[in-house]
């Protein structure tokens, strides 16, 4: 084998229970060059780095490094190799100075001596252009920094390939164009980085070569310099799968859910959600797509009442009254005394949607205590709504007393949904319902939603796999950066247009700063 | 007028030892994470250990005692009992990861009631009237004081007049301050109190770091009170060593959990806990307010503290909690 590559990957498979998360992944990394690794959420870029940094161990395949094979079980393992790998979530001592920080753990012969590892500290700084102050302490830092605090340790412990799982997702532009600099010294100085993003305009301005996983295979890895986003594009969405879903015409449609110039900034004072303005019409199921952490969760929030809204309006049609009411800066308990019938599928499940200590039978309470007149509370409905739920949406359980975090992710799922479904809702709202169940449980949900939208109710639903919003909303609605860049046809969008609305939103953004 | 502040602060400083070695001992145990309330119950075991030591070898021996054996003795015994007390509350709430505020208060209850059950059984066998057991000879040995000690007038009095385990307390506050500030090890050590998470992934061995501190801060806590029975008080009697224990995890607040400012707030602890000797007129009821004074001042060092809130005289970030490395 050529010395030419610093990692080699044959037929990687990684499986979590029946979910296959990489499938005979074939890939190599050269040395000296950036690789970018480009996929969609949850295509299995981040699972598939974790396995070379020793997070996990591969079921199936083997690593090589410099062209011999390696075992990895650990990170220590990993360092070993000279692999280091900067997460998202940083492990930083918060009350330690850097450099602390940085030799934190390594067993070095000479004796433990602060000064001089913060003179070497200093010497990686200036040789790769860091700006960082050894001395200063983690608490006292930008997001930024204590990036580049990670870096650097993973520099100081002597790394040849480096991995950096979406590093710019935290950065401001000119933070990034600084990072950028930095990884091309470091290449030329005979390093291979590996970096994770799933923007476009990124993956273009840094890499030599790019990596594209869909739906964790290895599709192809291309030259930068031969290839354009269109492509790309392509690439990362790969060919139409037709899933087969049951899609009926909307049937008695009306405005349900109007919502008007809404905004949201956030506690760091960025707008999470900028001007939105849609309608969610009832016997409808409104797809709502868009690159993770792009405003979904705040957008479902601010409708559910959870979210300080800072400018806009969500208007509700209550279609027995006829009246229209504003559920602007109004608490759950609030908007639901008006009489909106208002379900919320959280994404959280376990943290938002249910308590999972508690039994399905209690967390079917958890909608209903308020009901009784008496002191006590009255399990009776709910024990009854528990076993209907279980007998009719099949979930697997040993009886209802069973605390639902025992439960797999399917069936706690559907308890959640069958839960909000048996409020009767008028406005059902869900968060990546389908996320980490199996394909059966995944075709229950559809027909669920499906079954909700016929019965008249207005449907929000927020997905990750394009396929599936194409073949199950009637229209669909792209957000990116918390705007919105473009409302589809479900019946007539294809994925290649709403991949593209995805990511060129962030271009234009990036415009607009420049 | 000299000679009664001199007496004064000897006295402080006799009742600080035993909160020194308390405090400190916590403020090792804290530095891993783990919030060892069972101090108090741990330093009545180190000290009714070591007097099951000092009784037997003194009973057994009667005058032929070799001074050396005579302190060794003791010695070990206090440091195993508290040492096998550490370690109870370690397997409890590293390994079974039990909550550490209810198996603290567990052990304080069950050290507590081992001094006592002990106390009273040696009190039995000695035939004593009173239900305390005393060891003049072994307190001769660790109340020894340098020869000069007398001669030396109020310099001698108020720095030479103690036995050696005074002076070990301060060491070993002083080392246990350089060790955490300036070695990996205590480097190491503050990682895994303040997020293990990160220590783990550094590859610092978490489990081994929260044992050894655990053991260690309760084998040094357990020396605290060994010193107040055979060197302060000389006579084990089974309510004798009072609400010290408490008074010394207030200490490790007020001390802002280092060692070193251990030492002098110790001292001070110990002053304001004898202060109302030294104030004319007070009555059994006044007394005892002048006795609270050490919990007020530590209120006051929390507040400002908490008022200035600056990070590095913060409890350790993941104090009381367990560290399970699956659960992210």
């Amino acid at each position: 084998m050529s010395n030419q590559n610093a990692i080699e990957l044959r037929g990687v498979t990684k499986r979590f229970g029946s979910v296959v998360a990489n499938h005979n992944v074939n890939m190599d990394v050269r040395k000296g060059e950036i690789l970018a690794v480009l996929g969609e959420n949850g295509c299995g870029k981040t699972t598939l780095m974790n396995m070379i940094a020793g997070i996990y161990y591969p079921d199936e395949g083997q690593i090589f490094i410099n062209g011999q094979e390696v075992i990895i079980r650990s990170p220590k393992d990993a360092f070993r190799h000279g692999i280091g790998m900067i997460h998202q979530h940083f492990k930083l001592v918060d009350v330690f100075s850097a450099t602390e920080n940085i030799v934190l753990g390594i067993k070095e012969e000479d004796r433990y001596n602060l000064k001089k590892s913060m003179e070497r500290v200093g010497e990686i700084s200036a040789r790769y252009g860091f700006d960082l102050h050894p001395e200063k302490k983690i608490y006292e830092m930008a997001v930024s920094e204590k990036q580049t605090v990670e870096i650097v340790k993973v520099l100081y412990r002597g790394a040849d390939i480096l991995i950096l799982d979406e590093p710019t997702a935290v950065l401001t532009p000119q933070e990034t164009q600084k990072l950028f600099s930095v990884l091309r010294r470091m290449r030329d100085d005979g390093k291979s980085i590996i970096i994770i993003t799933h923007k476009m305009h990124e993956v273009l301005s840094i890499s030599d070569r790019v990596a594209v996983l869909r739906k964790g295979e290895h599709v192809a890895t291309v030259n930068t310099a031969e290839t354009n986003e269109g492509q790309l594009t392509e690439l990362m969405v790969g060919k139409k799968v037709a899933l087969n879903l049951n899609r009926s015409q909307p049937k008695n449609v009306t405005d349900r859910l109007v919502v008007e110039h809404l905004t949201c900034i956030n506690r760091e004072g960025v707008k999470v959600l900028d001007d939105i303005n849609f309608v969610a019409r009832s016997g409808e199921i409104l797809g709502i797509a868009g690159i993770a952490g792009s405003g979904q969760r705040e957008l479902l929030e601010s409708i559910a009442g959870l979210q300080n809204v800072s400018e806009g309006d969500v208007f509700y049609n209550n279609p027995k009254t006829g009246e229209t009411v504003d559920l602007r800066d109004k608490t759950p308990l609030q908007i639901r005394d008006l009489g909106v019938r208002l379900s919320f599928v959280p994404e959280d499940r376990l943290g938002m949607g249910l308590v999972g200590n508690m039994d399905i039978i209690d967390n079917m309470m958890l909608r209903s205590y308020r009901r009784g007149k008496s002191v006590f509370v009255d399990r009776k409905k709910p024990k009854d709504l528990a076993q209907d739920i279980i007998s009719r949406l099949e979930v697997v359980t040993p009886d209802a007393n069973t605390p639902v975090r025992r439960l797999s992710g399917g069936n706690v799922q559907k308890v959640l949904i069958g839960r909000e479904i048996a409020a009767s809702p008028t406005v059902l709202m869900a968060a990546y319902p389908v996320r980490g169940l199996d394909i059966n449980s995944s075709y229950t949900i559809y027909d669920l939603l499906n079954q909700q939208k016929e019965n008249g109710v207005a449907v929000i639903f927020v997905g990750e796999d394009l396929d599936v919003l194409v073949e199950l909303c009637d229209r669909i609605l792209v957000i990116g950066s918390g705007r919105i860049t473009g409302v589809v046809d479900g019946r007539s969008a294809t994925k290649e247009e709403i991949g593209y609305l995805m990511t060129a939103s962030m271009e234009k953004e990036e415009e607009a700063h420049a | 007028m000299l000679m009664t502040i001199a007496a004064f602060l000897q006295g402080a400083i006799k009742q600080g030892i035993p909160l020194l070695l308390g405090s400190t001992g916590e403020i090792i145990t804290e530095k891993s994470g783990h919030l060892n309330l069972g101090i108090p119950g741990i330093m009545y075991v180190g000290g009714i250990s070591g007097v099951v030591g000092a009784f037997f070898y003194e009973n057994a021996m009667g005058d032929a005692m070799n001074p050396f054996l005579a302190v060794l003795i003791p010695l070990v015994c206090s440091l195993v009992g508290s040492t096998l007390m550490a370690l109870i509350y370690s397997f409890l709430t590293v390994t079974l990861r039990a909550n550490q505020n209810v198996t603290g208060l567990a052990l304080t209850t069950f050290g507590t009631g081992i001094g006592t059950f002990f106390g009273g059984s040696l009190a039995k066998l000695a035939n004593s009237e009173t239900a305390s057991v005393s060891f003049n000879r072994t307190s001769q040995y660790f109340s020894a004081t340098l020869p000069f000690a007398q001669d030396w007038g109020f310099i001698g009095k108020v720095f030479f007049s103690y036995g050696f385990l005074a002076y070990l307390a301060v060491i070993i506050a002083l080392v246990s301050a350089w060790v955490l500030k300036k070695t990996k090890v205590g480097l190491h050590l503050r990682a895994v109190g303040e997020s293990p998470a990160t220590a783990d992934a550094a590859g610092i061995n978490v489990t081994a770091y929260k044992y050894a501190a655990t053991c260690i801060g309760g084998a040094i806590a357990g020396l605290g009170g060994l010193y107040y029975v055979v060197d302060y008080a000389k006579v084990w009697s089974s309510n004798g060593f009072g609400d010290r224990g408490w008074l010394a995890i207030a200490l490790v607040i007020f001390a802002l959990w280092r060692p070193d400012l251990g030492t002098l707030g110790s001292f001070l602890f110990g002053g304001l806990y004898i202060v109302y000797l030294y104030i004319p007129g007070l009555n059994r009821s006044t007394q005892a307010l002048f006795t609270m004074l050490p919990y007020l001042v530590t209120i006051i060092v929390l507040v400002s503290v908490s008022i200035r809130k600056k990070r590095e005289n913060q409890p350790p970030a993941s104090l009381g909690l367990s560290y399970f490395r699956e659960e992210r």
